[in-house]
């Protein structure tokens, strides 16, 4: 018995994301007393995959079939139910990304597995039940689902598990089982990228504005914080509805859930369907006029004022503290 | 063509969630129950591709009889009839398997779900539906064209999007994007209650997971305030206490 992961890239390189995971695995397999071996599709550059060795994968299996060098639900599916029989895994362990949420279902019921959703937390194994902390209500709560099965599919939240070195030199192999044609149906024409933008549902910082910034040309001001931070940028719903910015900005609990380590809110009223999807944020920031404004019992930190005024001035702030 | 919409019934997005004192069960007492909101663009989507003739849009809901009032309004927006499995949705595979064991033999050339529910948050569902089926699973899309028979998907990855081409038949998850929800008319609401609903009996299938407790999140201290003329001072907080920068 052993574990299993499965770890995402883009374009050949690892996101921190994928070292959250290794590590999440790696402490799994810790708990269990067995090994770790890493799954990596359509990509097999061995200094990339050396670094899944820095977290713990002590065998790194990669697929070089260009046939899997973009995301195919039913094939990654297939790849991975077969690289567990091989790794004799009982556990398979992957990101809970936008990816992530359509293959690991697909792989539970292929394996006969239980799910756990959206892990916050290592699993409880004590008592001969194994029980995993996720997130629900759209972060409004927590619960602990134990899995009844033999084997067991987990996807991590991003930003719940923090990268841990554990360093071994790890065996890396070629693992290109055969590819069924019915497993191919799906075909991904174009994949689009916004480069140089941070990723909302992985960042560690996110700057987010609401109605308050009266329309999207007021976006400029937002967009400099964040590029001064390094952070990502998001908005409440009414914003994206409206068209100031597009849908994939929009958190809450009908939007993008996030749990960056920061989370500064710029005129956001914070209704309670925003707060779902952002309040197990670390560290809220809220920046708003309304010294009423509901934001303000769920932040750490607040500044009553005009955003207007206080949004450049912040920037500048955090330009000076970086030395840029 | 023929579309099956998934829905499931969950509490108003304006809930404050609270518990069972044993902490086991969420606590529905007073709560308003909903059309899940992703399952609305789901909904709304089905009935666009469906409209002048051009097919049929059929809901279909594993749970107890307390959720036909939130079927009849997915009958009141616009979908021609409904299925509701006659037992609780235990857990994600159990709640598949009851669809996919429906949907086997019907012809349904197109599944759509909604992106996930917002109590249980898992987005398990369809792809699992999709592995029971055997036809392709597309998770979170923002956009879709039907082109004779070929699904033309928008999907949402980290930074980006893709786009995808799929055969029908297929199921694809909705998220924003899809369509804008439909809000039902007085028409929609009066044939609503002749519509067929036919309740099925439940097909046996594994319960895989259990939920053993829930917890709410510890609240955060007291926010502390800064004054609008000293953002250099919330710089060295967010540094030094925070030790988020
Ligand atoms: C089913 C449903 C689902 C929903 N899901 C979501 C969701 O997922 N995410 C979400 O965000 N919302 C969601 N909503 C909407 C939510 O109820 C609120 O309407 C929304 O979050 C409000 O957005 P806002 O805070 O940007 O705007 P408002 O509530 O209008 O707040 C604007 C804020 O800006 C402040 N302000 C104005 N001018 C300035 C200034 N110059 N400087 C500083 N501050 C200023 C005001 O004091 C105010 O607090 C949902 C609603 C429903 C019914």
């Amino acid at each position: 018995m052993s574990v299993l992961v499965y770890v995402e890239h883009a374009e050949g390189k690892f996101r921190k994301s994928a070292f959250e995971v290794v590590s999440y695995a790696k402490a799994i397999a810790d708990q269990l007393s067995t090994g770790l071996t890493a799954v990596v599709i359509g990509n097999g550059d061995k200094a990339e995959l050396e670094k899944l060795g820095t977290y713990g994968a002590s065998t790194v299996l990669f697929t070089g079939n260009t046939q899997l060098s973009s995301f195919v639900n039913q094939a990654y599916a297939s790849l991975l139910a077969e690289a567990a029989a091989k790794a004799d895994a009982a556990i398979v362990v992957m990101t809970n990304s936008f990816s992530g949420k359509g293959l690991a279902p697909r792989l539970a019921a292929r394996l006969g597995a239980g799910l756990v959703a959206g892990a916050v937390a290592l699993p409880e194994t004590g008592d001969r039940k194994f029980t995993v902390k996720r997130s629900a209500f759209s972060g409004k709560a927590f619960s602990f689902v134990t899995l009844l099965s033999d084997k067991k599919v987990i996807t991590l939240n991003p930003n719940a598990y923090p990268a841990t070195e554990n360093a071994v030199t790890p065996a890396i192999e070629e693992f290109s089982p055969a590819v069924k044609e019915s497993d191919l149906g799906t075909l991904v024409k174009e994949i689009i990228r916004a480069s140089g933008k941070v990723s909302l549902p992985e960042a560690e910082l996110v700057v987010s504005a609401g109605r308050g910034l009266k329309g999207p040309e007021n976006w400029g001001m937002i967009e400099d914080l964040a590029n001064a931070l390094g952070a990502a940028t998001a908005c409440s719903k009414p914003v994206s509805d409206a068209g100031w910015r597009p849908h994939e900005e929009h958190v809450g609990q009908t939007g993008i859930a996030v749990s960056p380590n920061l989370y500064i809110a710029i005129g956001i009223s914070g209704a309670i369907q925003h707060l779902a999807g952002v309040s197990s944020s670390k560290t809220i920031v809220v920046i708003n006029k309304d010294p009423e404004a509901p934001f303000f019992k769920v932040a750490d930190y607040g500044i009553v004022g005009d955003a207007f005024e206080i949004v450049p001035k912040l920037t500048e702030a955090i330009k000076a503290y970086k030395g840029i | 063509m023929k579309i099956l919409v998934c829905m499931s019934n969950v509490p108003d997005t304006t809930t404050k969630i609270t518990f069972t004192s044993d902490h086991k069960q969420f606590n529905a007492a007073g709560v308003q129950f909903i059309l899940n909101p992703y399952d609305e663009l789901a909904l709304a989507r089905a009935i666009e591709l469906t409209e002048g003739g051009k097919g049929t849009v059929t809901v279909i809901h594993v749970g107890e009889a307390s959720s036909d009032p939130t079927i009849r309004k997915a009958l009141a927006i616009g979908a021609d009839d409904a299925v509701r499995i006659d037992s609780p949705a235990i857990d994600a595979f159990f709640t598949a398997s009851q669809v996919a064991a429906y949907a086997k033999d019907k012809g349904f050339d197109l599944v759509l779900t909604g992106r996930e529910s917002i109590d249980h948050n898992g987005a398990q569902v369809p792809a699992m539906i999709g592995e029971l089926l055997g036809i392709p699973s597309v998770s979170i899309i923002k956009k879709l064209v039907i082109d004779g028979t070929t699904g033309i998907l928008e999907r949402e990855i980290e930074g980006g999007k893709e786009i995808v081409h799929v055969p029908l038949p297929f199921i694809a998850s909705c998220a924003e994007g899809v369509a804008e929800p439909k809000i039902p008319n007085m028409r929609g609401i009066m044939s609503a209650r002749t519509k067929p609903l036919s309740v099925v009996t439940v097909t046996e299938a594994p319960v895989l997971t259990s939920i053993e407790k829930y917890e709410t999140p510890v609240p955060r201290g007291a926010v502390k305030m800064v004054a609008a003329d000293d953002v250099a001072k919330l710089v060295g907080l967010l540094h030094t206490e925070a030790k988020v920068i």
